[in-house]
């Protein structure tokens, strides 16, 4: 007999009393959506934004027309010497034609360019795939193009949020993106840059991940403050 | 690092530990703050108690539902993660886990691990495992490894350095770490922490992570943290291995966020941590980063010890988010290190004795008032103080008929204590021997011995009253 076999004959001989019934969560999340006053695209970036400083996250709202001439302009006032980038994202040639000095595309596999990465790269930018009002929260899913590292190893990350994106919750983002019928190797969720609390509950930014996390949050003109 | 096994104090000894922590003023004036402040934080999380209470009601029911399928769930998560090409591992003990993990180490040569908070690796004492092979196991997360660096054990399930000052810290840093100044400076000492860190992040052939939930709808094994290191450890090195508890599973997607929700709040008193790490198989062909290799190792331990009994099932509920110690008065005076297993506070009470039978743990479900207080915070309602009293009685006692004997039944049985019950027992029953002992013990009762064994400690002497409540009534009802 394996363990498998063991632990499962285990586990299967235990008594069973009456099986609960399968929890009812949109039901749950329903009634506690009625019960609050409707959220709004307005209201829900707001939230985010609100919930983002609270993370220490900076939120920049940029147009869809100039948001790479914005992304130029932050990296100089950082001083951001390198920008890493996905190779063949969507993004990559706005950034290009932006005349953001520095850009590093990761185009190689990391067994390639692993001290590099760590020890020679000032920031990082990615796309996300929405973001959570209620937490403040971005939604990352790397890829191919876009690998998992770009937003943990660069003392600043850079993340594009399109405001058209934000959910009122996890729950919901799950549902509206259809998370069940397939995740991907590795999604992400990010509320502010990397902290620790370890020593003497004081906390501390950057314990292992980016310092500092810069939201351009994509708006409408009149959304612009 | 870390080569000396960490020889961690016996439970049967746990009086006199409890003893020295209650006289360590700094370490209670240590615990006492930060258990103060995360209780603060957790409340300023739920205002609305009808709120919590729905919530809590849902968490419950999808832990209870989780376990009612655990069987098929664990195959289903088995099966979509081996699609995903995930290779899953089983195993009954703490030794057989660590045989694994070795076992693979050792397959790519591995000379480093980096490891990511896990505290089922504590519990099988991995890193011993680790060392007797020859390979470094370093803690990454920032309290694990301040605690490794000092040759110490966590004494908080999510707080693992909580019992030391930075003044302690810096010392540490000061004298282990190659090249690291003395600065007292929090920011300072997290990257110095960082930097080490990092370059062992770079080396490590292997990272080791645990896992919160485990979802068996897609194969997903989800990550609570808020440093990073547990992406670092998932991400970085060529070959990643997660082990979890066999009752991490969970059945769909949808249940992860009403316990993700509590869990944070209750740890922390925070909404949400800064990440939420989901990790559903290695990297793809064309993929750049992430492990080549990835493992799952299913560890039993005991757990279905506690699964094969209805009430004891619901130890198996708990999601680790520790409210149930920093709400504890006991373990607010004593500290995680008196107790001497890996899981303190009322829940290592609850779920040791399943790990390491009841002989070596019978004393724990008695650090305990029964106040009540853990069962109230637990976000999903395991009744903690029922567990303690039936574990209690299950140690004084041989098993309940059609009960099978939990390892270590009985361990606390005592003559004495069982001549005490049953002489009780007899003056009880019998009126005649009950007011014959009544009166001798009025009469003689400046015989009472001053020196009371474990009562006169702490308390004055017990003393009989000049006459029985029975000779008190019937001399008023004569008046």
């Amino acid at each position: 007999m394996s363990a498998r076999d063991n632990i499962l004959r285990r586990l299967r001989a235990a008594p069973q009393g009456e099986a609960p019934l399968a929890p009812d969560v949109s039901a749950f999340y329903a009634a506690v959506n009625a019960s609050a006053p409707p959220s709004t695209r307005a209201s829900r970036i707001e939230l985010f934004c609100e919930k983002m400083a609270f993370w220490r996250g900076e939120v920049v709202r940029v147009r869809r027309a100039n948001w790479p001439q914005e992304l130029r302009q932050i990296c100089v006032e950082k001083g951001v010497r390198s920008l890493l980038h996905g190779e063949a994202s969507v993004h990559a040639e706005a950034l290009k034609a932006a005349g953001i000095a520095g850009l590093k595309p990761y185009d190689r596999p990391l067994g390639e360019w692993k001290k590099e990465l760590f020890e020679d790269t000032d920031a990082g930018f990615t796309s996300t795939r929405g973001g959570i009002a209620e937490t403040g929260t971005l939604i990352v899913w790397p890829d191919a193009s876009e690998p998992r590292l770009m937003s943990l190893v660069p003392p600043i990350h850079f993340a594009l949020l399109d405001a058209d994106q934000l959910h009122d919750t996890l729950f919901d983002a799950m549902h509206a993106q259809r998370w069940s019928d397939g995740m991907p190797t590795n999604a992400l969720l990010v509320s502010g840059p990397s902290k620790t609390a370890d020593i003497q509950v004081t906390l501390a930014y950057g314990a292992h991940g980016p310092k500092e996390l810069v939201v351009l949050l994509l708006v409408n003109g009149e959304e612009m403050q | 690092m870390n080569s000396q096994p960490l020889d961690f104090v016996p439970a049967s000894e746990f009086k006199q530990r409890a003893a020295d922590a209650v006289a360590d003023d700094h370490l209670r004036k240590s615990f006492r703050g930060a258990m103060d402040f995360l209780i603060g934080k957790r409340a300023a999380q739920f205002p609305d108690a009808a709120a919590l209470e729905s919530q809590r009601s849902l968490a419950e029911h999808i832990r209870k539902y989780s376990l009612a399928r655990l069987p098929e769930l664990l195959e289903q998560l088995e099966r979509k993660l081996t699609d995903n090409g995930v290779q899953v591992h089983w195993a009954e003990t703490g030794e057989e886990a660590c045989a694994i993990i070795v076992g693979i180490a050792q397959r790519h040569s591995t000379k480093l691990m980096v490891k990511g908070k896990s505290m089922v690796s504590e519990e099988v004492e991995l890193n011993h495992a680790m060392a007797d092979a020859g390979i470094d196991a370093l803690e990454s997360d920032m309290g694990e490894y301040i605690v490794q660096l000092d040759g110490e054990k966590p004494s908080h399930i999510i707080m693992p350095a909580i019992h030391k000052t930075k003044q302690q810290i810096a010392r540490l840093f000061a004298d282990k770490v190659p090249g690291a100044g003395y600065t007292e400076s929090v920011d300072e000492l997290i990257g110095i922490g960082r930097a080490v860190l990092r370059e062992k992040f770079m080396s490590a052939e292997v990272g080791l992570s645990g896992v919160n939930f485990a979802v068996a709808e897609t194969g997903t094994l989800c990550l609570v943290e808020n440093e990073g290191n547990g992406r670092m450890c998932t991400t970085v090195p060529e070959v990643h291995i997660a082990i979890t508890g066999i009752e991490k599973v969970v059945d769909k997607l949808d249940h992860v966020p009403p316990l993700f929700g509590l869990l944070t709040r209750s740890a922390t008193g925070q909404a949400i941590t800064t990440y939420f790490n989901m990790i559903s198989g290695p990297r793809k062909p064309g993929e750049k980063d992430g492990p080549g290799e990835m493992h799952l190792v299913l560890v039993d331990n005991g757990r279905t010890q506690a699964y094969s009994d209805e009430q004891l099932r619901s130890t198996l509920q708990c999601i680790r988010c520790g409210a149930c110690m920093n709400h504890c008065p006991v373990y607010t005076r004593i500290g995680g290190h008196a107790y001497g297993t890996t899981y303190p506070g009322p829940i290592g009470e609850i779920i040791s004795p399943h790990m390491l039978g009841l002989n070596a743990t019978h004393v724990l479900p008695t650090a305990s008032s029964l106040c009540g207080a853990c069962g109230e915070v637990c976000p999903v309602r395991i009744p903690i103080p029922e567990l303690l009293v039936r574990l209690r009685e299950e140690a004084q006692h041989d098993a309940r008929p059609g009960h099978a004997p939990l390892r270590g039944q009985g361990a606390a049985k005592s003559r004495l204590v069982d001549a005490v019950w049953s002489g009780w027992a007899a003056l009880y029953t019998r009126p005649a021997l009950y007011r014959a002992f009544g009166w001798l013990a009025t009469r003689f009762r400046a015989l009472t011995p001053p020196m009371q064994g474990g009562w006169t400690v702490s308390r004055t002497p017990m003393k009989p009253a000049a006459r029985t409540l029975h000779e008190l009534m019937a001399a008023r009802r004569k008046r």
